[in-house]
């Protein structure tokens, strides 16, 4: 078990900057998600961490220790990488033992941890087989089983989940969790998919064009963005950004008055698609709504708002007609103002 | 009535099919046997065999009689050991230079990446033939001339463009992700690399060994060039066999195709990707 302080870590491919200081915090014990679109860094700071990759400056320390300049086996960590990696020559027997006969560890030693593993994973039936016997999902499973039979003080996670059907991601995902929660590893995962960091996550850190733009627990960074980006980045569908007028302090969407953090010209609202419900009619903001989907669950409306697009969720028990024109009040709790000229948003009213 | 029909022409389909398929096996193999085989009849057949005419294709008249004359005559033994000697020391030079350098160039992004294989391969543009006297006295001068181990040498030098050029694509081969595991997972670089890459670059390897054991065990002007009495095979072949009767030739044709075909036979195993990834 261990922290990790990561301190101002800068990465330059040539004249790319693919990072440009990054610092971050993990406590011990703790899940954090690197969420980005592709092509963020988030990749490229895991692989810094592990010591596959070395920063243009910058320190990590894992246990209070700095690790920059040591070569990844002597970091006390574990890795289960994008496409398994799992060794195509040997048993999943040994695939799980790899590590610890590295460690020189005994027989029994090897032999008890790997079952434990295997025990977690649910891979005991296949010991005996070589990895190209099994599927996608099993393969996964034989690499975090990997990881965790020599109970790493940090576990590192690239992307694990990617490369598996939907279906099966689901149910990973769910079983990762509760794997991991039993392990107790501090744990740093590396993810595209917003759903995953979400669910797996006690705190998230949004990577954007090499910079954190926000660290969180999913549900901070889901109702209060710190950022333009990160409210477009995660929900489905992603935040609104509309732009509206303010007059002395407040503004006026339909009936309701809220006071904003500007006392003129404008001012962006950051509005979930949920957090509205249906006003009364002649009262609350005006939506023109262009189409109505209704998924099942729920009622998907696409349209505009002050002339700006939106899409806005209603329940499933609402009906709404293709061009209609609804009127919708606003959860005055769940409102994120920003600035129109910086995109970053005003910390939320107390 | 159209199901029927329908099930008859793709029965149809895919026999012919299958008959393309057999057919095409056929013709590669008559293609790479009945030469061997006719060379071996008329090894095996002594003189009369040799120049009947017309042939008698099947087997009737056969002894190990003639090749054991052969093998007999003066000089063609040593001159076998002494090919498989260049052979071996070819094959084993190759691998140990040319696996490091496939290896770098692989793994590695260093300057001149691109003009160092572009060199490599320059080398067997210079013909050996404007080489052959420089080289003759240099050899002569270290002590190399009509040794089997300066053949070896001057095959390595013909072999290792390709071993390097070779194993660099077998090990882009080999994913990357499997050795940064093993680092990971506590293997300094060389560990890593014998406990991961080595055996799953095996299949690749013995094809390089292969390869660089042909070149070596057909090669002829170099070892005629730079050996007297220390002969390879097919450089004393070269020199006998225009005043050797018909059968004496095909004898030791079939003495230079033996080897090449035994040896490949023994590796076959290596030469299929075992665990099915190795190009993964």
């Amino acid at each position: 078990m261990a922290n990790i302080v990561i301190e101002n870590i800068k990465k330059s491919f040539g004249a790319f900057q693919a990072l440009k200081g990054v610092s971050l915090t993990i406590n011990d014990g703790e899940f954090v998600s690197l969420l980005g679109p592709s092509g963020c860094g988030k990749t490229t700071l895991l692989r810094i961490i592990a010591g596959l990759e070395t920063s243009t400056s910058g320190d990590v320390l894992i246990g209070e220790k700095s690790v920059i300049g040591l070569p990844p086996k002597d970091r006390g960590l574990a890795m289960v990488f994008q496409n398994y990696a799992v060794f195509p020559h040997m048993t999943v027997y040994e695939n799980v033992a790899f590590g610890l006969r590295m460690q020189k560890a005994d027989d029994a030693r090897v032999k008890k941890q790997v079952e434990k593993a295997a025990g977690l994973l649910h891979i005991e039936p296949y010991l005996d087989r070589y990895p190209n016997k099994l599927s996608g999902g099993q393969r996964q499973r034989v690499a975090v089983a990997r990881a965790l039979a020599v109970e790493p003080g940090v576990l590192l996670m690239d992307e694990p989940l990617s490369n598996l059907d939907a279906l099966l991601r689901l149910e990973m995902r769910t079983e990762l969790k509760t794997v991991l929660q039993e392990a107790g590893t501090t744990t740093i995962y590396v993810t595209h998919d917003q759903t995953e960091a979400m669910g797996l996550s006690d705190r998230i850190a949004v990577v954007h064009d090499g910079r954190i733009e926000q660290v969180g627990t999913p549900v901070e960074v889901y109702n209060h963005p710190a950022t333009r980006f990160v409210g477009g980045f995660i929900g489905n569908p992603p935040m609104n950004f509309i732009t509206m007028p303010v007059t002395n302090g407040q503004v006026a969407a339909g009936s309701q008055q809220f006071a904003v953090p500007a006392q003129g010209g404008e001012i962006v609202l950051g509005l979930r698609g949920e957090a509205v419900e249906r006003a009364q009619s002649g009262q609350g903001l005006d939506m023109q709504v262009r189409v109505a989907e209704p998924m099942g669950s729920h009622l998907l409306l696409t349209g505009s708002i002050f002339g700006q697009p939106a899409r806005v969720i209603l329940p499933a028990t609402e009906t709404v007609k293709n061009g209609e024109t609804v009127g919708l009040t606003l959860d005055p709790k769940r409102l994120t103002w920003l600035s129109p000229e910086s995109g970053v948003s005003y910390p939320a009213a107390a | 009535m159209s199901n029927t029909m329908n099930t008859s022409s793709t029965a149809g389909f895919i026999s012919a099919r299958r008959l393309l398929f057999w057919s095409g096996i056929v013709a590669l193999c008559a293609w790479v046997l009945v030469p061997i085989y006719l060379v071996a009849l008329g090894a095996l057949g002594g003189r009369t065999g040799a120049y009947q005419w017309p042939k008698n294709f099947l087997p009737t008249d056969i002894s190990l009689q003639p090749f054991l004359l052969f093998l007999r005559t003066e000089g063609v033994f040593q001159s076998f050991l002494n090919s498989l000697g260049a052979a071996g020391i070819t094959v084993a030079l190759s691998i140990a230079l040319g696996a490091p350098a496939g290896y770098a160039l692989a793994r590695y992004n260093f300057r001149g990446k691109d003009s160092y294989r572009l060199l490599v391969l320059l080398t067997r543009a210079f013909p050996l033939a404007i080489l052959a006297l420089p080289l003759t006295v240099s050899y002569i001068r270290l002590g190399l001339y009509d040794t089997v181990l300066g053949v070896g040498l001057i095959h390595t030098v013909l072999a290792l463009p390709f071993a390097a050029l070779v194993t660099q694509g077998i090990f882009l081969g080999v994913p990357r992700e499997l050795e940064e595991a093993a680092w990971v997972f506590g293997c300094t670089r060389i560990q890593a690399f014998f406990k991961v890459v080595a055996p799953l670059a095996l299949p690749g390897l013995v094809a390089t060994a292969v390869f660089a054991f042909v070149i070596s065990w057909n090669e002829v002007f170099a070892a005629s060039v730079l050996t007297v009495r220390h002969r390879t095979l097919t450089a004393y072949l070269l020199t006998v066999l225009s005043e050797s009767p018909m059968h004496y030739r095909f004898a030791g044709g079939l003495m230079l195709i033996l080897p090449s075909v035994v040896f490949i036979f023994a590796v076959r195993r290596y030469l299929f990707a075992i665990w099915g990834v190795s190009s993964k």
